[in-house]
């Protein structure tokens, strides 16, 4: 399968980001990734009733979430998985010691379009999952626009919960 | 040189309703000057405590959110001065205890021990009000004004190591303690709502 993505092939990033509005996530924490960039980070920049707090490091948008949760306000950390794997202890040690409501949104750089996540030929996209199911982490794979109505019931149910919640999309989302 | 203890007893007389954040040996220290349902203890992860103020500076606006970081703990995380800087709350102040070792880690030297300026990151990182302490009288004359200071403020207290608390870590951090903190919480949150 081609790298280059057709239209068809590209996420909805104006679905998403009323789901992400319909679940309450009114405070995005976020580092670009070239995945999400065009679709989600620019026009959720542009969006004034989104707060966009924009960091330098992931794992300070872990504890940045976390701590907005504790004071009851829903909130996102948007960045690439290479920030994940570089945020996991505080993944570790406070979304999951703490048990608290992290939503982690996620874009999986250099995914082939419409491959499960483990089965892809890239490691650094093929080991995204098992590393966070060995961390009992939940995950929701959006890989069509069919999945994006699955963001706000995952997002409530972290709340619900109290416990960490790790979106990835499986493809480049366009605006 | 100051003592760690008297620092954080006089930061303790002026803390007022504010929510304070802690890490390792001055958490230790803290909870025992100043006992408070909103002491939120960042042990965590280390060097997160700066970004976990952060986050609360930006969910209790109306409340002052004091931080009280290791300066090994702030060398984990400093791209968060850049952070803070950028979303400048006003309502954030900045204090590094800066003792040069990892106290709570056998006292080992920080990187640059005898190099390092915590006050010049802060200063080029974009921080509202920048000062530092060397002495216990400077500190109580200028500490009232400082600690009312539109942030983000930072201060580098330049201290001795602390005296040795027993490290009790599920004093800090265990399910009851989390409890009674989210249940502060709530009730601040459900006052401002």
């Amino acid at each position: 399968m081609s790298l280059h993505s057709t239209t068809t092939e590209l996420l909805n990033g104006r679905a998403i980001i009323g789901a992400m509005r319909e679940a309450g996530l009114r405070t995005v924490v976020a580092l670009p990734d070239i995945t999400t960039s065009a679709g989600l980070l620019w026009p959720i920049s542009k969006e004034p009733d989104i707060n966009l707090v924009r960091i330098c490091k992931e794992d300070e948008g872990v504890s940045i979430c976390a701590a907005l949760a504790l004071c009851r306000k829903r909130s996102a950390l948007l960045m690439q998985q290479t920030g994940l794997f570089d945020s996991l202890n505080a993944v570790r040690g406070i979304a999951m010691e703490y048990k608290l409501p992290v939503c982690m949104f996620v874009g999986l750089l250099g995914k082939e379009p419409g491959v499960p996540p483990p089965q892809n030929k890239k490691y650094s996209v093929r080991v995204v999952q098992p590393v966070l199911d060995v961390m009992e982490v939940p995950t929701l794979c959006v890989e069509d626009d069919g999945d994006i109505a699955k963001i706000v019931p995952a997002v409530d149910r972290a709340y619900a919960e109290s416990r960490p919640l790790v979106v990835l999309f499986g493809r480049k989302v366009q605006p | 040189m100051m003592s760690r203890t008297d620092c954080l007893k006089e930061i303790a007389i002026l803390r007022g309703d504010a929510l304070v954040v802690a890490v390792y040996s001055t958490a230790f220290e803290w909870i025992g000057i100043s006992p408070h349902p909103l002491n939120f203890l960042s042990i965590g992860a280390m060097g997160q405590a700066s970004s976990s103020a952060l986050g609360f500076a930006i969910g209790l606006p109306d409340r002052r959110i004091i931080v009280l970081d290791g300066d090994g703990s702030l060398l984990m995380n400093l791209g968060s001065l850049v952070t803070i800087a950028g979303v400048a709350p006003a309502n954030l102040t900045h204090f590094v205890c800066q003792n040069g070792c990892y106290e709570a880690n056998g006292d080992h030297p920080i990187p640059g021990q005898d190099k390092v300026s915590f006050t010049g990151f802060a200063r080029a990182a974009g921080y509202r009000v920048v000062t530092e302490f060397f002495d216990l009288d400077t500190l109580r004359v200028a500490l009232p004004d400082f600690m009312q200071e539109r942030g983000p403020s930072f201060a580098a207290l330049h201290v001795q190591a602390g005296e040795k608390p027993t490290l009790d870590y599920s004093l800090m951090d265990g399910a009851d303690a989390r409890r009674a903190f989210q249940a502060s919480l709530d009730v601040i949150v459900s006052h401002s709502s």
